[in-house]
């Protein structure tokens, strides 16, 4: 009895540790998710990627580690969850530096609306012109900043001279000191093409990522050294111990951002009518499909051909999308084309709904297209005109995004 | 509502009062409850002299993935824990527990206090004490358990092990088969981290790693923690334990800075024998706290959560050289919300969610140790309500008295 008892449990602890892979959840598809490193990086910049990927994901800033005094998240991650789009609870908002009326608002472009415990918040001016920002995901982005301003450029079309009701111009902005201009920039009286954020009034993944860690989680670096400050409570600008976050660190989430994988698209072969119907009522003249990248000495990243659904450029999108609020050479209305790959992945990182458009107000995709005015407003009539099953088709594409 | 509290327990100890009273540790072994756990290790059964010394240890191996991703193979030793234990004179006596976490990366005298044993139903307690906040606080010691890992709810929501410096009462009475035992302590109590911590989320567990907390409570005023429990002998028993106090600094030199944050813990326990070889554990806690309305949603202001334990000895008898061995089938159920709660911005609810699964089998050659095997299903929902990530994990441990 004794041997017996103690051989058949050995049996069976050795039958289930054969098996111990096969308790182990199920690896999610790389087409089915957001995250994940580009397919080629060499061992050294899979370290690199995966120390960007600590410190955009799992690096959450406490009072102690210098979040705030004001804030509006504790991590990058927090709002870019599963490197996707982000949720209501994120959104964050920007306002004018001044109003028509000439009052002065210190603090802006951006509201810290949350602060650590023992501190206020900063509150938005009244009547400041303002906007909200959904985080969007950031796959995919070491493409796009590879692709060249004579391409951006090339791809403008200020005056309309097609005629085709569509223009399209680069956001020229000031960039920071801090900043070295992208390989073969092109300059119009000091100022630079922008590409990121909503309104592309940021030059490359560099100025994004230093911005973001001071003015969305009041972290400062060697880069932008002083805290944003409240001033109706006078909150300290200059954190005494010095910059938080590392230039490592910094380096590190640059070049997580580039080498995170472009999303894949899923069941390509089954949406070719919605493709179709997509460039046929014009979605594709500022949703552009293809783009190409520049050199790069990252080399799945150089000289590729990519899908990434924009122009890169902003287009006047009519009243429904002018809040009033400016950044860069972009107007009121004038709103970035965002890409739509990675379009069909949304939910998953948004609490299971869509919340689409610069500030999440459109819940469906249907919404979204329906917001299209100005530029956008032909093809939004062509939607309209489609058929049931041609509407079907072409959300079907969107999803497989 | 401590004075209310204090009332109930006024009232409920005077009715004791009036019920039979035994003296404490000449009790048959079934009437031993929770609270009295730590007087009742193997270590000062066989004790001849006052003094006497022991403590276990828990190491266990660890094979884990999530979502296809592997996390390696590792081995770990959780802990060290000594007791020394010191009977002063015949109605005085001292106990410590020191625990070494992670070989030695925590080391935390969990437990430290003198006892003077006045009457059944007052006893003094002073130094460092386990705050009487569910059963299995109190009763935490690995080879007492039938899997590798603690309840969530317990390492989770109540910080276990949470011991503080304080004093307090504590005292039983008996009525036949009846026995009823309380605890009231005040202690010191949690700081800050609590809400502000790089877990980023409410956590007691960060909020009481402190380590200024032996010298001065942060708020400067009290923690108060106490318990009431019921058991019958050969059946079971029922804990309710409630723990309130503040955790910010309010004042500084005299000047009110903020309002005073309180922390509220309401627990429930049993355990309770179905069959002579059944047994059936859990506890539920609900953790609310006042989060200031500018700070983040992120630190949820309602917590709760649970587990239920059921253990099937289906074995007994003589293993290899072992003589009196048991094999025990054991499972586990487990849930905490880690932010119970809807988002300002949209009313959904707000995730943070863990659901856990665990089946394994529990070998004890001799009683002091148990061999464990488990295997452990986890669902975890993140803060947004995504679609949830599935982990799990295998796990071989070892935890014995000695
Ligand atoms: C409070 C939420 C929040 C946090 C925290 C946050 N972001 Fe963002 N992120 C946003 C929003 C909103 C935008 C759009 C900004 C804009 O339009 O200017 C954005 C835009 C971006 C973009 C540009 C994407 C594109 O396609 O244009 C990148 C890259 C980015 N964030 C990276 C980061 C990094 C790196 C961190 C951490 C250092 C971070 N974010 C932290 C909300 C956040
Ligand atoms: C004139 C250029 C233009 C055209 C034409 C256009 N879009 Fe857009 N699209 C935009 C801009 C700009 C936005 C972002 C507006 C905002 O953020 O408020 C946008 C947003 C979207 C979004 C939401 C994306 C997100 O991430 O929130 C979808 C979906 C979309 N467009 C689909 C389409 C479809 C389908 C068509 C054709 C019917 C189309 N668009 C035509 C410029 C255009």
């Amino acid at each position: 009895m004794r041997n017996f008892v103690f051989y058949s449990g050995l049996c069976a602890l050795a039958l289930f540790l054969g098996a111990c892979d096969a308790f182990l959840p199920a690896a999610i598809p790389s087409e089915e998710t957001l995250d994940g490193a580009l397919e080629g990086l060499d061992q050294s910049q899979r370290r690199m990627h995966i120390e960007g990927d600590a410190a955009f994901n799992d690096q959450l800033f406490t009072a102690e580690t210098g979040l705030g005094p004001c804030f509006v998240a504790s991590s990058c991650g927090a709002c870019h969850a599963g490197d996707g789009k982000g949720h209501p609870f994120t959104t964050l908002t920007r306002y004018s530096h001044s109003d028509g009326a000439g009052n002065q608002f210190l603090g802006a472009p951006q509201l810290q609306n949350r602060a650590i415990p023992g501190f206020a918040p900063e509150a938005l001016p009244s009547g400041a012109p303002h906007s909200s920002f959904t985080p969007p995901a950031v796959t995919g982005l070491g493409f796009i900043e590879l692709v060249s301003d004579a391409d951006i450029l090339a791809m403008a079309d200020p005056d309309d001279a097609d005629g085709d009701g569509i223009s399209g111009v680069p956001n020229w902005n000031t960039i920071p000191s801090f900043i070295t201009p992208v390989p073969n920039a092109i300059s119009q009286n000091g100022k630079y093409i922008g590409r990121f954020g909503k309104k592309a009034s940021t030059h490359n993944l560099f100025q994004q990522t230093v911005t973001a860690y001071n003015q969305d989680m009041g972290i400062t670096s060697t880069f932008l050294p002083t805290n944003p400050i409240n001033y109706a409570a006078g909150t300290h600008p200059v954190p005494s111990g010095g910059p938080v976050v590392t230039d490592e660190d910094v380096n590190a989430v640059v070049f997580y951002l580039q080498t995170l994988k472009a999303p894949l698209q899923r069941s390509a072969a089954s949406v070719e009518k919605g493709k179709l119907l997509f460039s046929q009522i014009g979605c594709e003249k500022c949703h552009r499909e293809t783009l190409k990248t520049g050199f790069s000495p990252i080399a799945p990243l150089s000289q590729k051909e990519i899908h990434p659904y924009t122009d890169l450029l902003l287009h006047d999108m009519g009243p429904e999308l002018d809040d009033g609020y400016t950044e860069g050479s972009a107007t009121n209305p004038e709103w970035r084309t965002p890409p739509l790959w990675g379009l069909g992945l949304s939910e998953n990182s948004q609490g299971g709904r869509l919340f689409l458009m610069h500030d999440g107000r459109a819940h469906s995709l249907e919404a979204a297209i329906l917001l299209h005015g100005g530029e956008g407003d032909k093809s939004r009539s062509e939607f309209k005109k489609l058929s049931d099953g041609d509407k079907q088709a072409l959300l079907d594409f969107l999803r497989s995004l | 509502m401590i004075r209310s509290l204090l009332i109930t327990l006024c009232v409920l100890s005077s009715s004791l009062l009036l019920a039979q009273t035994d003296s404490l540790g000449q009790q048959a072994d079934d009437s031993t409850m929770n609270f009295e756990a730590n007087y009742d290790r193997p270590f000062l059964s066989g004790a001849s002299s006052s003094l006497a010394l022991g403590g276990y240890m828990e190491a266990n191996t660890l094979y884990a993935g999530t979502d296809g991703i592997e996390e390696g193979f590792s081995f770990q030793f959780r802990r060290l824990t000594l007791f020394a234990s010191s009977t002063i004179s015949p109605n005085i006596r001292f106990l410590t527990e020191i625990e070494f976490e992670d070989g030695t990366k925590e080391i935390n005298i969990e437990y430290a206090a003198v006892d003077l044993m006045l009457h059944p139903l007052a006893n003094v307690r002073g130094g460092i004490v386990v705050n009487p906040i569910g059963a299995f606080n109190q009763k935490h010691d690995g080879p007492q358990w039938d899997f590798v890992d603690r309840p969530i709810e317990a390492v989770e929501l109540l910080g276990a092990t949470l011991s503080n410096v304080g004093v307090g009462l504590y005292g039983k009475a008996f009525a036949s088969d009846l026995s009823f035992g309380y605890e009231v302590y005040l202690t010191n109590g949690f700081d800050e981290a609590v809400i502000d911590n790089d877990l980023n989320r409410t956590s007691l567990a960060a909020g009481k790693v402190n380590v200024e907390k032996f010298e001065e409570s942060h708020s400067g005023l009290p923690m108060f923690t106490g318990k009431v429990a019921a058991k019958l002998r050969n059946v079971g028993e029922l804990g309710i334990s409630y723990m309130t106090g503040v955790y910010n600094e309010w004042q500084i030199d005299g000047v009110e800075v903020d309002e005073k944050r309180s922390l509220n813990v309401l627990a429930v326990d049993l355990n309770a024998s179905i069959t002579s070889s059944t047994e059936l554990r859990g506890e539920v806690a609900f953790v609310s706290l006042d989060v200031p309305s500018t700070y983040s949603q992120q630190f949820g202001s309602k917590q709760w959560g649970g587990y239920v334990d059921v253990v099937q000895r289906f074995y007994e008898g003589p293993v290899l050289v072992f003589d009196n061995a048991t094999l025990a089938l054991a499972l586990r159920g487990e849930y905490v919300d880690l932010n119970d709660g809807t988002f300002n911005e949209t009313g959904d609810a707000i995730g943070d969610e863990v659901t856990s699964f665990t089946g394994g089998i529990a070998f004890r050659p001799s009683a002091p140790v148990v061999i464990k095997a488990n295997y452990k299903y986890s669902i975890i929902t993140d803060l947004l309500g995504n679609p949830p990530a599935y982990a799990s994990a295998l796990l071989f441990g070892i935890a014995a008295y000695f």
